[in-house]
């Protein structure tokens, strides 16, 4: 083979790169050059594809279901605010019907 | 401006992963629940303020995180440690390289992976340092973006990518060590 030197500088290059390219966070000219480097190496290819694999199966194994509880928890205290929201709209523009009463009688 | 009577349908889809965080950050169901009710309520209170069509997911992580560093982390009453020790880059793939795959079709580093429990995932995120957990968990289950993470978390850029690299090298380590528990790692011999 030809530059065997070239090779290895562009293997470490790409390994360093490898979470920035798994995280999609290289600019395109990078991420291109890594590809091509992919394409070529097998090595490179089956540790990155490693890499993808495990990230995937920490996303996928990392779920949990919401229990009733928390969704009813939830609900009852998003309506209590907005209920509590409501009256408070009420009373800023207008008497309880009690105290107009009280005024009126003490005339 | 965000709809307060659309709240609980524009908000609801989160709810799961919001949970999940929780349970990651807290370690403890019952904290979790808390946590997810506080950063709701939170979040409908504020949701006059957030500008509709801009990244809701990114705005509820970041009032979740917030609740949780000023409500629980607080009342700890062991310092949390923010030391983790060097980890090699690749650990797991080291270690498991060379094994021979039981189906055709499959590596064996994939069968390893996939044999992985639930359990064992989440108690290796958990095992890591909050700091180092909260990055890894942002990025790899949420795939929240280095930019959006950092808003979140509220640290620099370059913050972000240093705990990311070493939450993940300690990650590893730790799954690893998880399965060397199990016996799946005995092939290694």
């Amino acid at each position: 083979m030809g530059d065997h030197g070239q090779a290895e500088f562009d293997c470490r290059e790409a390994l360093h790169r490898i979470y920035h390219f798994l995280d999609g966070e290289l600019t395109p000219v990078r991420r291109h050059e890594i590809e091509s480097h992919l394409d070529g190496c097998s090595p490179c290819l089956k540790m990155f594809g490693f890499e993808a694999e495990l990230r995937r199966v920490v996303h996928d194994k990392c779920r949990d279901a919401v229990p009733d509880s928390l969704r009813r928890r939830i609900a009852e205290s998003i309506d209590h605010e907005h209920a509590s929201a409501a009256a408070g709209d009420e009373g800023a523009g207008s008497q309880p019907a009690a105290e107009m009463i009280e005024e009126r009688e003490g005339v | 401006m965000a709809d307060q009577a659309h709240f609980a349908e524009d908000t609801e889809q989160f709810m799961g992963s919001l949970y999940s965080a929780a349970l990651r950050m807290t370690r403890n169901p019952s904290e979790a629940e808390d946590l997810v009710q506080e950063t709701y309520l939170k979040a409908y209170r504020g949701y006059d303020s957030f500008k509709a069509g801009t990244n809701l997911k990114a705005w509820l992580y970041r009032i979740l995180t917030n609740t949780f560093i000023n409500a629980y982390r607080a009342r700890r009453r062991h310092p949390e440690e923010t030391e983790l020790e060097d980890v090699e880059d690749f650990y797991l793939f080291h270690r498991l390289g060379g094994l021979e795959a039981a189906a055709a079709g499959r590596s064996a580093e994939d069968e390893v992976l996939e044999s992985m429990t639930d359990e064992e995932v989440k108690r290796a995120i958990e095992s890591l340092p909050e700091a180092f957990r909260m990055a890894v968990l942002l990025a790899d289950v949420e795939g929240f973006s280095y930019k959006e993470i950092a808003e979140i978390m509220d640290v620099p850029i370059g913050t972000v990518m240093s705990r990311l690299h070493r939450g993940r090298r300690a990650l590893q380590k730790a799954l690893h060590d998880y399965g060397m528990a199990r016996g799946l790692v005995a092939a290694e011999s």
